[in-house]
């Protein structure tokens, strides 16, 4: 079981627990607002974009390089930017925090 | 080659030059032909433009068949954000469980007809029928509605043998006309009532804009998904293990949904015009001349996509541009993403197989490259599971 807490944009906290899936999956069954997954997942939309907590960002680990393409050209993406559809629940998860971009 | 594949004309083009021009009525358009490319371009609105004289930026161009500003298709942000925020809501009620209930029960009758008829033309027999009722839903006005939208044919613009009817445009604007009036006359909690109550930065609407809104979910809605639905079914036809496997796989549904829609990208390209001097790959780019946004060519970039040719109905990663990319991403994809996810449930659960009786392919012209983007006539029979 992996804990995983999201910061909307307006500064709510949610914290959701799943054993599989996706990271944007899990969001969404939450109504994280930010977080619309309208592609189901496949790196297409963007519409799944996080910001990676300083001290989650070495459990999370590095997006690949189509997801960093699609990540270059969004203007609020930084340093530690992923798409959330690219992370599978896992207990390597557990107790990460994610902001949400937009 | 099966009769359902879609070929990829702008393979050499794209690997070879990256761009390339075509003339439309003296008004040139230089092609942008890879992937990174078109979504650099479609990021970068303020030297790609969409805010130019209303028309120019479709190709064929539209600038001698109408003035009606589309929207938000044809605005720049910031205006452009302020219009999205508005539509974007009455947009995504695709995700409520009762709109998609409803489209449930219209695709599922039309399934059902089908199955018991011994072939049908599947253009005029299913396509055409499906998008003119769930256009009814999206717009939430009466069902009886599709009639008229049936009867207007496969394109709101163009007729069969002229690409731009300006008299087939006409019909369009002038029940558009008579809505308003009706929606202004009794309110109902329809689009137009919707949109005749609405404010945008503090003001209402005008006329005028409220025209330029509906035109577009006429316009951007109809042959897109007419073309997105009949591919379908040519490829199921002609593919029977694929309909199996999306029955036996429900979860595969959502990523073979995305596949179909990237390899059929039902919209090929999309202009724009440059606000300055500028550079695609390398080839220079005239300020106030025109480009296009390839979508059909990005989604076959070989340096992005594996066996970019193949429907791979698992594909895992699938950065597709076919609803667009950033700023004027397609407002509907709501709306067709349901509508698919719809159709192939129900496909699945009353079709065991289809028959591909014969096919009369839609090949667009661009330049140089022949394009199939679908069909004139597809011929198919269904058989009931
Ligand atoms: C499979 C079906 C569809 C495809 C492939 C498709 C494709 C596209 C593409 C590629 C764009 C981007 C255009 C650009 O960047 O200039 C776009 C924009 C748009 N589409 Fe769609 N579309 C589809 C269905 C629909 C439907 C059903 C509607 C509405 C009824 C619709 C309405 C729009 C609108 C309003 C825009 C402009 C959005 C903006 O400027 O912000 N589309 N579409
Ligand atoms: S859900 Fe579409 S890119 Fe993540």
């Amino acid at each position: 079981m992996a804990k995983i807490t999201f910061i909307t944009k307006d500064e709510h906290t949610i914290v959701c627990e799943a054993d599989s899936g996706s990271v944007m999956e899990l969001a969404v069954q939450n109504g994280v607002k930010g977080i619309d997954g309208d592609c189901g997942g496949v790196c297409s939309c963007a519409t799944c974009h996080v910001h990676v907590a300083p001290d989650s960002v070495a459990r999370v680990g590095e997006a690949g390089e189509i997801e960093k393409d699609m990540l270059e050209l969004d203007d609020e993406a930084n340093e530690r930017s992923r798409l959330c559809c690219q992370l599978e629940v896992s207990d390597e998860l557990d107790g990460i925090v994610l902001h949400v971009a937009h | 080659m099966k009769p359902s594949d879609h070929p990829d004309p702008f393979k050499q083009a794209r690997t070879e030059q990256g761009v390339s021009e075509i003339d439309d009525q003296d008004d040139p358009v230089q092609m942008v032909l890879r992937l990174k490319d078109v979504r650099k371009c479609a990021h970068n609105w303020k030297t790609y433009s969409s805010e130019a004289t209303p028309g120019r930026i479709v190709v064929p161009s539209e600038v001698n068949i109408r003035d009606t500003r589309q929207i938000p298709f044809e605005v720049d942000p910031p205006k452009h954000g302020a219009f999205r925020e508005l539509l974007d809501p009455w947009f995504k009620r695709p995700l409520q469980d009762e709109y998609r209930d409803k489209l449930r029960e219209q695709i599922s009758a039309l399934i059902n007809e089908v199955n018991q008829r011994d072939s049908i033309e599947a253009i005029y027999g299913f396509s055409l029928l499906l998008q003119s009722h769930a256009l009814t839903v999206l717009m939430n006005t009466p069902e009886s509605e599709a009639e008229t939208f049936i009867s207007w044919g496969t394109h709101v613009f163009r007729s069969e043998d002229d690409p731009l009817d300006a008299g087939k445009a006409q019909q369009l604007y002038d029940y558009i006309d008579q809505k308003i009036d009706e929606a202004e006359a009794s309110p109902s909690d329809d689009l137009f009532s919707t949109l005749l109550a609405a404010e945008v930065d503090g003001a209402r609407l005008t006329r005028e804009q409220i025209k330029g809104i509906i035109i577009l979910t006429f316009a951007g809605g109809r042959d897109t998904v007419i073309n997105m639905v009949t591919n379908t079914l040519a490829y199921l036809a002609d593919h029977p293990e694929s309909l199996q496997r999306l029955r036996d796989e429900p979860e595969i549904r959502t990523r073979a949904i995305e596949e179909l829609i990237r390899y059929f990208s039902p919209l090929t390209h999309m202009g724009r015009v440059a606000t300055e001097d500028a550079q695609v790959c390398e080839h220079a780019v005239k300020a106030d001349s025109r480009i296009s946004l390839c979508w059909a060519s990005a989604n076959r970039d070989e340096t992005v996509f594996e066996n970019p040719n193949e429907v791979v109905l698992d594909r895992k990663l699938n950065p597709h541009v076919a609803f667009g990319f950033a700023t004027h991403n397609c407002l509907g994809a709501t709306h067709a993403r349901t509508i698919m996810q719809v159709l192939i449930d129900e496909l699945c659960q009353q079709v065991d197989h289809i028959d591909f009786l014969s096919a009369d392919e839609n090949i667009e012209q661009w330049g140089e490259f022949a394009r199939k983007v679908g069909y004139h006539k597809l011929n198919l029979a269904f058989h009931s599971v």
